[in-house]
């Protein structure tokens, strides 16, 4: 496992082959984290993965309102010749939520992405296929926001089908 | 955004491009749409077939019929009460899925699981693992002609779910698990009935390999069919038996152990070339080492408590509410409130039966989560099915979705 020393010692080569790339590294509880310049995502990744971390264990979205930048996207890194782990976290504001695609690096990219889409509408630059995954097409809203209430959705009776989403049905 | 125009314009992107294949006037691209509703996809997986003639050249996957926003409501509910929730996901998995999300929540916490509520976990995990399989082999072998292996599979099942129903009181979902240990210690009599289960798995699993090994069609029909390569896999992220079969000997109970794995002796099958002959003989392989596992974790089962003895998270035990008033508070903070994490993140991760489950939790400090993850295997490996399947036949298709071994309900959450 990646311990602090080690995870200071990644961050202090990731700064000097990526200059002002790493906003900061946190490790707590044995979880090893680097924080990065959204806009440097790519150069990073590619970085960490020529250091051996080539597997995308999990890539996933957090919304941290009420802080700003308010939405993250985690890459779970993954070196499985050396078992150790590290997570790479780049912050967005919901304002302009954009960031560099993946998919290019890691094919398997391609359906977390669209899912980071679909639930905080993270928009993810140059990758094919950016359409909502799991909820329906014509969906507004990203749901897994925290301000998105639980509950809002309109149930659908036959006296109100035709003035919600899916009206056309 | 709402616009019907858009709506179709939106729905219109789904259809394949029709890359012109060189075929003349007389033939032409087929686009079949399989499913939601569709045995062979095991669950409402829809997939959109583009064929030429009977070969596949390309398909795309549609999901999310049964989203039902856990992740999103396990935000609403105190840590414990999400146990519940988080076990439906995969729903052929549900000892996983709680046991991912309880080691998330006791690595934030820093709380130490007694031994024995480890070995207990291992016990109840690797019986799911064996349920799981055995769910997979018998539809699997169903979609490709052998009808007899789903009722033998399902037999076997059914002792293990009449094994969960006797420790916990329920055959599914059993919310088992909980944050600290076990919610109790197993009853007399179910060491002996888990002991005559292992003992007798192997002669069953031996019996289903001489049912298939010896049956012509299912051989040709898994032999050699959509193979992928061990680094295409890697690129798609794909793990567990997948990536396995392919020759990768990667398992987390091995590689990275959790809940007391590095005490048990046993093996990794792999395959050799990644096709579904070598997909099928992995799964079938870890029959044989789940026994094993449950076996030393039986008799090697260590006395002790059966869940940590933290007061604050754990709930006191039902003889003490009688006579201790702190008890009681205690009792009544912890199902009123339920317990609080201190604020911070983290990953478990585990090995499912379909390859690395990781539950991302995310604690602000209060009784509730503040963002639950689900890194689902089933959900990263569906990728993988189009790169096999591209220039085979439809029946390979079927064959390669049957040994992909998808649980729509952890694809969706």
């Amino acid at each position: 496992m990646l311990d602090r020393t080690a995870l200071e010692a990644l961050a202090q080569g990731l700064r000097d082959a990526e200059p002002s790339s790493v906003l900061g590294t946190t490790f707590d509880r044995g979880r090893a984290e680097i924080q990065i310049d959204p806009s440097r995502n790519v150069e990073v990744i590619e970085w960490l993965r020529e250091q051996g971390f080539t597997f995308l264990a999990s890539l996933h979205g957090v919304d941290y309102l009420p802080e700003e930048p308010r939405l993250g996207v985690i890459y779970e890194l993954l070196d499985m010749t050396e078992v150790r782990r590290v997570a790479v976290k780049a912050r967005v504001s919901v304002e302009d939520p954009k960031i560099r695609t993946v998919v290019h690096i890691w094919p398997g990219a391609d359906f977390p992405e669209r899912e980071l889409y679909d639930m905080f509408g993270v928009v993810f630059d140059g990758h094919p296929d950016l359409r909502r995954i799991l909820m329906p097409e014509d969906y507004e809203g990203f749901p897994q926001r925290r301000d998105f209430p639980v509950g809002g959705e309109p149930i659908l009776f036959t006296y109100n089908e035709t003035e919600h989403y899916g009206r056309d049905r | 955004m709402s616009s019907i125009s858009d709506y179709r314009k939106r729905e219109e992107s789904i259809t394949m491009s029709t890359e012109s294949a060189g075929m003349g006037e007389t033939h032409e691209l087929l686009t079949l749409n399989i499913g939601p509703h569709h045995p062979a996809t095991h669950g409402v997986l829809r997939v959109i077939a583009t064929l030429e003639g009977e070969v596949v050249r390309d398909i795309k996957p549609v999901i999310g019929y049964v989203h039902t926003g856990i992740e999103k409501t396990a935000e609403q509910k105190a840590y414990w009460k999400a146990i519940p929730v988080v076990e439906r996901m995969d729903y052929l998995s549900y000892y996983f899925n709680a046991m991912a999300f309880c080691g998330a929540v006791e690595t934030l916490l820093g709380l130490e699981v007694p031994p024995r509520a480890q070995y207990l976990r291992v016990i109840h995990l690797e019986l799911n693992r064996i349920m799981s399989h055995l769910v997979w082999l018998g539809t699997s072998a169903l979609d490709l002609g052998a009808m007899s292996m789903f009722w033998y599979c399902f037999r076997e099942r059914e002792a293990i779910l009449d094994l969960f129903e006797m420790s916990s009181g329920q055959r599914m979902h059993t919310r088992y698990f909980q944050v600290g240990g076990v919610i109790e210690d197993i009853p007399v009599g179910f060491a002996q009935k888990v002991q005559k289960f292992v003992d007798g798995m192997p002669a069953r699993a031996d019996q289903y390999a001489d049912l298939l090994e010896k049956n012509e069609i299912l051989l040709g029909r898994l032999r050699d069919t959509c193979p992928l390569d061990a680094e295409t896999l890697l690129g798609l992220n794909v793990t567990g038996p997948l990536l396995r079969a392919a020759g990768v000997p990667w398992d987390l109970r091995k590689a990275q152990p959790y809940c007391s794995y590095e005490k048990f002796d046993f093996k990794i099958p792999v395959g050799s070339v990644g096709d579904n002959y070598d997909r099928f003989r992995v799964r079938h392989a870890e029959f044989y080492e789940s026994s094993k596992i449950i076996d030393q974790a039986l008799n090697g089962l260590p006395e002790g408590p059966h869940i940590a003895d933290d007061r604050k998270i754990v709930l006191p035990p039902r003889h003490e509410l009688a006579t201790s008033m702190e008890a009681l508070i205690h009792h009544f903070k912890l199902v009123t409130e339920g317990f609080r994490v201190p604020a911070g993140e983290c990953y478990y991760p585990i090995e499912a039966p379909r390859g690395e489950l990781g539950c991302f939790v995310r604690a602000d400090g209060s009784a509730k989560p503040a963002r639950v993850h689900m890194r689902d295997p089933s959900f990263v490996n569906l990728q993988a099915t189009a790169p096999m399947v591209k220039d085979s036949y439809i029946a390979d298709l079927i064959a390669t979705l049957a040994m992909v071994d998808p649980v729509l309900g952890g694809v969706d959450r």
